[in-house]
């Protein structure tokens, strides 16, 4: 009795033992794929979420003024120290290269100081010059101005809340230090909430996207999972096909239809809808149109493979309880497909609210979602803080709906 | 009782237009695949319907024009490179996370999946910025690794689904006829996977040959790929050449589709003694 209690005894660490070294080997297994991703993913994406607080322009680029300024009054123009240590910290910034980033930076404050700085820089004083301070403002007469050294200090955190207030339109007042909504001048126009509408615009197309997706693409399922399998695989090449062609091919396709002299317009004069041809690109019907027509089989492929195994026999026992077909197909059909239904909408949903190709292709100015403006404002007018801070919008909402996604499948799967 | 329904005259208009309605969205679903293909054998110059007569001089100039041969010997330099280690790695990933439960797993899982869902744009700019550091931006090899990137969730995925299917106790009997691990998986799990994995690298393969995003922050004009040149012909002049380009694309994505799904037919069918 006693040895066979060891014995169990040793079986059982020799089990344990084994157990660990399988999970050893498993984590050994997975880590290569992770390091990559946390190399070439994980730090690149908190990378840009952290370049929408983080300020480096004015406090890395001007230490020795910034550093001069601490003795300085707050109300008066500074002194001739203050100006010498400026021009020392301009020199060197114009050596290294990095003197646009500090006009840049304040410019997001407000243009003329971008202006300021480079007419400085194009008159910086010699090295021999004793009067610095009447040199300087000569070049640029805004450096006389006390809110313009206010604004530099004001500047100079190592951390900002701006870029987030910016991209819900709103600033703190430098003067006041009370939050102030911002308006942007657009073709001579003053526009209030510019970019929440963005976020707004995205999130509703998205909604109206998925809305249709579900519309279209729930009786498609249904129909396709009724066919006889032979035929249900035949026709399913018809939903994968699309699915499988590129991006490009699929836009290109819309575009071809949808051109004024296209299919479409084509088919509408024929059937006298319309007697002269509209344009529909670009133009939002074209990226909805578009854009359904791409995510619709994310949204088709997941509920078939839910309702092919649902049972017809619960539809026919409603019926046959007495159950109108429309009634029945509701309250016996349609929950167990539930599951399917709420992974597929999130689907569609997070992959829409990212989209970037599509409506730059096929929309106009006022079609474009948040991705097309992360772009803009990284590629076409370099206000990384901002083009960061819509990154973070982005990808708050992602983060949130990905995770009620995997509490869903987590359940589905679970039950 | 129910055949009541089933004959009334209601019954069988509902009927008539739930079938047309059905017809009518494949064919919304099919139109703008095919609507390019006859287009691309056009002889106007003019990307439109109706189509003025046969001719190849389209295919020609795609197969004349240094922008496009360059875009595609691009996509085919960038695509199976990224394609072959988003595979390795996610099918080493797949198989470590796919029997054993150890702590942090769901961490792990979440990691991988991740680029699956964070908007495009978003890897783009962050890879752009990273990149920009490490002198990686305009390099194959950025291109490469941002490619690969985005590929390993799909081989993890697939990969795992075919783990699934995969019965344990083969890798126990070849264990206790003396197989070393390496070789009982060199010789029983792999080939018993291998469809899993081969679609796995078909559909990284397919996510690399159609990302026009993160190469269009990261590529100049001489690591240009396929679909970036496309994305900039339809911005800028379009003209037939599209169309024929197109067109090849769509066939070498219905070929990887027909392989998929041979593929997974296979495996259905490699699957069925076991149960």
């Amino acid at each position: 009795m006693e040895q066979t209690l060891e014995h169990q005894q040793r079986l059982k660490k020799r089990l344990n033992k084994s157990g660990r070294k399988k999970r050893w080997i498993s984590r050994f297994l997975v880590i290569p794929a992770i390091a990559f991703l946390v190399f070439f993913f994980l730090i690149p994406l908190g990378d840009i979420l952290c370049k929408s607080i983080i300020n480096p322009e004015i406090h890395k680029n001007l230490p020795t003024t910034l550093e001069a300024l601490k003795n300085w009054d707050g109300k008066s123009t500074p002194d001739e120290e203050v100006f010498r240590a400026l021009v020392n910290d301009l020199r060197e910034a114009r050596k290294q290269g990095v003197a646009g980033a500090i006009g840049r930076r304040l410019g997001y404050e407000d243009d003329k100081y971008r202006v300021m700085i480079s007419a400085t820089l194009r008159r910086l004083p010699a090295p021999q010059v004793t009067d610095v301070k009447s040199t300087v403002i000569k070049a640029s007469p805004l450096w006389q101005e006390p809110s313009t050294w206010q604004t530099i200090q004001w500047s100079s955190s190592v951390l900002t809340s701006r870029y987030l207030l910016q991209s819900f339109d709103y600033k703190i007042d430098p003067q006041t230090g009370k939050l102030t909504p911002i308006t942007i001048k657009i073709h001579n126009e003053e526009v209030a909430n510019y970019h929440v509408k963005i976020l707004f615009r995205t999130l509703w197309m998205s909604f109206i996207i998925t809305f249709f997706c579900i519309v279209i693409g729930y009786p498609l399922a249904y129909w396709l999972a009724c066919q006889p399998t032979k035929r249900a695989n035949l026709f399913l090449i018809l939903v994968l096909l699309p699915f499988w062609t590129s991006l490009l091919v699929r836009t290109t396709g819309w575009y071809i239809l949808l051109q004024s002299n296209g299919l479409a317009n084509y088919l509408l004069q024929f059937l006298n809808i319309v007697d002269h041809p509209t344009s529909f690109i670009p133009g939002r019907f074209a990226v909805y149109i578009a854009m359904i027509h791409i995510l619709l089989p994310f949204i088709v492929l997941p509920l078939y493979a839910v309702m092919r195994g649902i049972s017809s026999s619960h539809l026919r026992a409603a019926i046959s309880l007495g159950a109108h077909p429309v009634y029945a197909f509701f309250t016996a059909y349609v929950p167990q497909t539930y599951a399917g239904l709420r992974a597929g909408i999130l689907l569609v949903f997070i992959m829409a609210i990212g989209y970037y190709i599509t409506p730059a292709l096929l929309g106009g100015p006022a079609d474009q979602m948040i991705s097309y403006f992360i772009n803009y404002y990284t590629n076409e007018t370099n206000n990384w803080g901002l083009a960061a801070a819509l990154s973070v919008q982005l990808m708050a909402i992602v983060i949130v709906l990905s995770w009620i996604y995997s509490k869903i499948s987590y359940r589905r799967r679970k039950a | 009782m129910f055949k009541h329904y089933y004959r009334s005259n209601n019954w069988k208009i509902a009927r008539f237009l739930f079938n047309s309605f059905a017809v009518l969205i494949l064919i919304f679903l099919i139109t703008p695949v095919l609507v390019i293909i006859p287009l691309s054998f056009n002889k106007s110059s003019f990307l439109t319907y109706p189509i003025d007569g046969f001719s190849l001089d389209w295919y020609k100039a795609f197969f004349a024009s240094d922008a496009w041969i360059g875009a595609l010997k691009n996509s085919f330099i960038i695509a199976p490179i990224a394609t072959l280690l988003a595979t390795v790695l996610g099918t080493f990933a797949a198989i470590g996370v796919a029997k054993n439960n150890f702590r942090g797993k769901m961490l792990f899982m979440s990691i991988i999946m991740s680029p699956m869902v964070t908007p495009i744009v978003i890897i783009a700019v962050g890879l752009y910025f990273f990149f920009a550091q490490l002198k990686l931006t305009n390099s194959y090899l950025g291109l490469i690794l941002a490619h690969t990137v985005l590929g390993i969730p799909f081989v993890v995925i697939t990969v795992s689904a075919a783990l699934r299917g995969y019965d344990e106790n083969y890798s126990r009997a070849a264990t206790s006829l003396g197989a070393s691990p390496f070789i009982v998986f060199r010789t029983v799990t792999f080939p018993l996977i291998a469809p899993g994995v081969i679609s796995g690298a078909l559909f990284a393969f397919a996510t690399s040959f159609d990302e026009v995003v993160v190469t269009l922050f990261l590529a100049s004009s001489s690591q240009r790929t396929l679909p970036m040149q496309m994305f900039s012909g339809i911005r800028e002049n379009i003209e037939p050449t599209i169309a024929a380009a197109a067109t090849i694309m769509l066939i070498s994505s219905a070929a990887l589709l027909l392989s998929i799904e041979y593929l997974r037919r296979r495996n259905d069918r490699l699957r069925k003694p076991l149960h």
